[in-house]
């Protein structure tokens, strides 16, 4: 009994594959009964999605999302929920927007200047979830309900020192303002894509480092395993001797220092300052792709990628005269339908183990279903 | 022992009742007959199966084997609702009752009077009335339930099953949640309903109640039936001893291991609930190296509190604990595992394993600080995989492989792998609460040749036990747990289990004779 069979292998791709196609379904009945054409709204997506711009469109994306997927997953893991993942990221990148535009800053070497950008939007980010972890283990406040309620709070600081009085700069020929532009030598350059001029975020590479690391930590590490006890059981975890408040305060603390990330790739790949119209809300869709990508650092970015595709490509469909919003149903129908594949496939796969166990002892009598036989007996 | 009963005296009949779970027999070949119009009471030990065997009554398990008939009629059960439908009623030990409805509304929920659509609550009110003055249940249908103490509670459960239409009530455990006025109004009650042609099925294992208030009684053990008496034909003492009996592998311990180095020293030990109440007080015990210390007591009078605070899982609030002459007093649960604690936990699905988690994993759990789980912050996969096939071998876990789930394990062998993975060298005291509860027989022998090897190898035990056949065989001295305060020393050699029971339960003061603490 490998642990990389091939038949754990397509159980596991069973689930996301079901709700994609499920979800395609529920879409397509959508358009039909609306009046549009499912097929050629499917292949007007297709065709843009092929497109170099609308693929370096996507990657860049799904950069970003993978970031707040990691961050939100590092909760998930101990059944610990970021909502505010949203919050700590806005947060971050505006205070590091406007630490790398300050005028102190362009003497500094290009890398330190970079590298000390990303510490202070992961600080930052640590610091806002840090208020949250503060609360669930000196007062016992629901993460949930504090993230939200600093989500809320990140919103009014912002909007408090992104002024001219204060962080802030007009941005020239518009009405917008936003902190003071970051130089050059403080830019993460992209990598170029043939077919388009728009190109890759250079800091990819920084998601791919933090995937890897993710999973380093999770499997190979004793923090990785007491934060996995710990979500699994946590009579258990206590028992074996892990201290569940400890374990919350960095959990917490590491969910929002890689929430603190989330905005890097746009800040210093892309718009070089942190303006009225940075893009807000993808804390919120780093959720739906833990879930989707079952929190797995490969899964996820495999959905990061659909994500992205999914909202680029649904662009061209104004353009088509469908309206793009079936592609956030579509996205709503997935996480949705997914929840319950995994589930169904989970209690699928004990019920092949506890057989194959049963058949490998030579006893062919099939466990009960539920899962707590004995301590329903006694 | 008792005249048989005529057949139409029958309410219902259970005839080579078995049940099966991976493992472990629950219940084999269970014989009872029960009597209309009686009370009729089962005891038994915790997990001699009375549990599973009401489940299987009560339509909540299939019994593999075996015919049930009610009435006369041969009866299979699905569910709950058909038990109901027969007749059949079930009494809870934790109520199923929503605090923030009324009376009235809790008993009709889900077997809502309908008329024309609407909800027809004037004749329910009627119903529960009429139910309420025949068997002087005094419930009041319109007060709220958040607004009732325990003892009315447990009135407007019995009314909701009578509601239901039933002739039949299994009560679980009624009393224990009960304090002793309580108890004799809920006899009271139980006369009353006896009286009026009901036949009430009494799960107990408190003896003096079981003698007070049944016609009959049948005694389960280790999942069979094996005597059925009337209180007239019984002490107190006999039945504890049918209860326990003194068949099958007979738990033992040879020649005396132990030293005068003491381990694991408590003293003045007291544990306050976060209301304040004490639940263990004043609790000093010594133990040292080979010796096994048993503590015996009704389930809930401090045993799991005295092992969490032992385990630093619960705060001490006075008094200190100190391992092999270290003060542990204050110090983490991973602390105290580092210094050589094992844990065989009471409850292994909740804090002994991670169910979902592979065999190897569950073999790092509680060790993942130390070789060969660990190697500094990193884990060393390699040594506790290798580890964990050896635990396999050494304590036959019977699985198929190190990367299978844990809840794909039976009882027995999850067990076998707890103590295990706790009988490391580094070791030199454990823990262990109900260590062989829920397995079968092969793995309980297999256990407690583990201990005896532990014992051998100089451990300090501490063995928590349900099971007074163990408690005896296993310990080479006995403490009595009561209300949170150890009220009896006995000489495992000499004891008899009705002295312990007597002792258990508080009944009588002789029975200290022992050596009072």
């Amino acid at each position: 009994m490998s642990r990389f069979s091939r038949r754990s292998v397509l159980l596991g791709l069973a689930a996301p594959v079901a709700a994609l196609l499920f979800a395609a379904l529920v879409s397509a009945i959508i358009l039909g009964t609306t009046g549009h054409a499912p097929l050629d709204a499917f292949q007007a997506m297709l065709a843009s999605a092929k497109r170099p711009r609308t693929v370096v469109n996507s990657i860049d994306s799904a950069t970003t999302y993978y970031f707040s997927a990691v961050a939100v997953a590092i909760g998930f893991r101990m059944n610990l929920f970021n909502i505010g993942v949203d919050g700590q990221y806005r947060l971050a990148a505006m205070l590091s927007a406007a630490f790398a535009g300050a005028t102190f800053m362009d003497g500094v070497p290009a890398v330190l200047r970079v590298a000390a950008t990303i510490v202070m939007a992961m600080c930052v980010g640590a610091m806002w979830a840090g208020v949250a972890a503060l609360l669930k283990v000196a007062r016992g406040v629901s993460e949930v309900i504090s993230t939200i309620m600093l989500n809320a709070v990140a919103t009014a600081v912002v909007s408090f020192l992104l002024n001219p009085h204060r962080l802030a700069v007009s941005v020239a020929g518009s009405n917008n303002i936003g902190t003071r532009p970051i130089g050059s030598g403080g830019q993460v350059p992209g990598f170029g894509y043939p077919g388009t001029s728009s190109r890759v975020f250079g800091l990819i590479l920084l998601a791919a480092l933090v995937g890897v690391l993710y999973s380093l930590v999770l499997t190979r590490t004793r923090f990785g395993f007491e934060l996995k006890a710990t979500g699994m059981s946590e009579p258990a975890a206590v028992a074996a001797g892990v201290s569940v408040k400890r374990m919350v305060a960095s959990a917490m603390l590491l969910s929002g220092a890689v929430a603190g990330l989330v905005g890097m790739p746009q800040l210093l790949g892309s718009s070089y300052s942190y303006s009225l119209d940075f893009p807000t809300g993808l804390g919120f869709t780093g959720i739906a792709i833990a879930l989707l990508g079952r929190n797995s650092p490969i899964g996820m970015a495999f959905a990061a990628l659909l994500w992205g595709v999914l909202d680029q490509s649904a662009n061209v469909l104004d353009i088509t005269g469908v309206p793009k919003e079936i592609v956030a149903i579509m996205q709503g129908v997935i996480v949705l339908s997914v929840v319950v594949a995994y589930e169904l496939v989970r209690r699928y796969r004990l019920r092949l183990e506890q057989r194959d166990v049963g058949r490998a002892l030579g006893t062919t009598e099939a466990p009960p279903s539920t899962p707590t036989p004995v301590a329903a007996m006694v | 022992m008792r005249r048989p009963p005529e057949q139409a005296d029958i309410a219902i009949a259970l005839h080579g009742i078995t049940k099966r779970f991976p493992g472990v027999v629950a219940n084999s070949d269970v014989d009872l007959t029960i009597r209309r119009g009686t009370v009729h009471a089962i005891v038994g030990e915790n997990g001699a199966g009375k549990s599973t065997l009401m489940k299987i009554l009560y339509g909540m398990l299939k019994p593999d084997e075996g015919t049930i008939t009610v009435d006369g009629r041969t009866a299979t059960f699905g569910s709950p609702a058909a038990a109901i439908a027969a007749g059949i009623g079930m009494v809870h030990q934790h109520f199923m009752l929503a605090d923030n409805l009324s009376v009235l509304e809790n008993v009709v929920l889900g077997g809502e009077p309908r008329q024309r659509g609407g909800l027809d609550f004037r004749a329910a009110r009627a119903r529960i009335e009429q139910i309420s003055a025949t068997y002087g249940l005094q419930v009041e249908p319109d007060r709220l339930v958040e607004e009732l103490g325990v003892g009315e509670r447990q009135r407007v459960e019995i009314c909701k099953v009578l509601y239901r239409g039933a002739r039949i009530l299994i009560l679980d455990e009624p009393t224990a949640v009960l304090v002793p006025q309580e108890v004799d109004e809920l006899f009271g009650n139980l006369r009353d309903l006896k009286a009026e042609g009901l036949t009430i099925l009494f799960i107990s294992h408190k003896l003096d109640e079981v003698l007070a208030v049944a016609d009959e009684i049948t005694v389960i053990r280790r999942g069979s039936t094996v005597a059925s008496v009337t209180p007239h034909e019984v002490t107190a003492p006999q039945l504890a001893e049918l209860m326990v009996g003194s068949a099958l592998p007979v738990p033992e311990l040879r020649e005396s291991t132990v030293t005068d180095r003491p381990v694991l020293e408590v003293s003045d030990l007291a544990v306050t609930d976060p209301d304040g109440r004490h639940v263990l007080s004043a609790i000093s015990f010594t133990i040292h190296a080979g010796e096994v210390l048993g503590i015996a007591g009704v389930e809930g009078n401090g045993q799991a509190e005295l092992v969490d605070a032992l385990m630093g899982v619960r705060p001490i609030s006075s008094g200190t604990v100190a391992l092999s002459g270290h003060d542990i007093t204050r110090s983490s649960t991973r602390s105290r595992r580092e210094a050589g604690m094992a844990y065989i936990p009471e409850d292994r699905h909740r804090q002994g394993l991670l169910l979902e988690a592979s065999i190897w994993e569950n073999r790092v759990l509680g060790h993942q600080t130390v070789a060969p789980s660990a190697r500094g912050l990193l884990l060393n996969r390699r040594a506790a995989r290798a580890d964990t096939q050896r635990i396999v071998r050494e304590y036959d876990v019977r699985t198929p492989g190190i990367d299978v789930v844990a809840s794909a394990l039976s009882g027995g062998n999850q067990q076998k792998l707890i103590v295990g993975r706790e009988m490391t060298g580094r070791s030199v005291a454990l823990i262990a609460a109900h260590p062989t509860r829920g397995v079968d027989v092969g793995a309980q022998a297999a256990i407690w040749e583990h201990m005896r090897a532990a014992r051998r190898a100089g451990l300090a035990v501490l063995l928590v036990s349900a099971d007074l056949e163990e408690l005896i065989g296993m310990s080479d001295s006995l403490a009595v747990i009561l209300r949170g305060r150890l009220v009896a020393r006995f000489d495992p050699k000499t004891v008899k289990p009705e002295q312990l029971g007597s002792a258990m339960t508080g009944a009588g003061a002789s029975a200290g004779a022992g050596g009072a603490v």
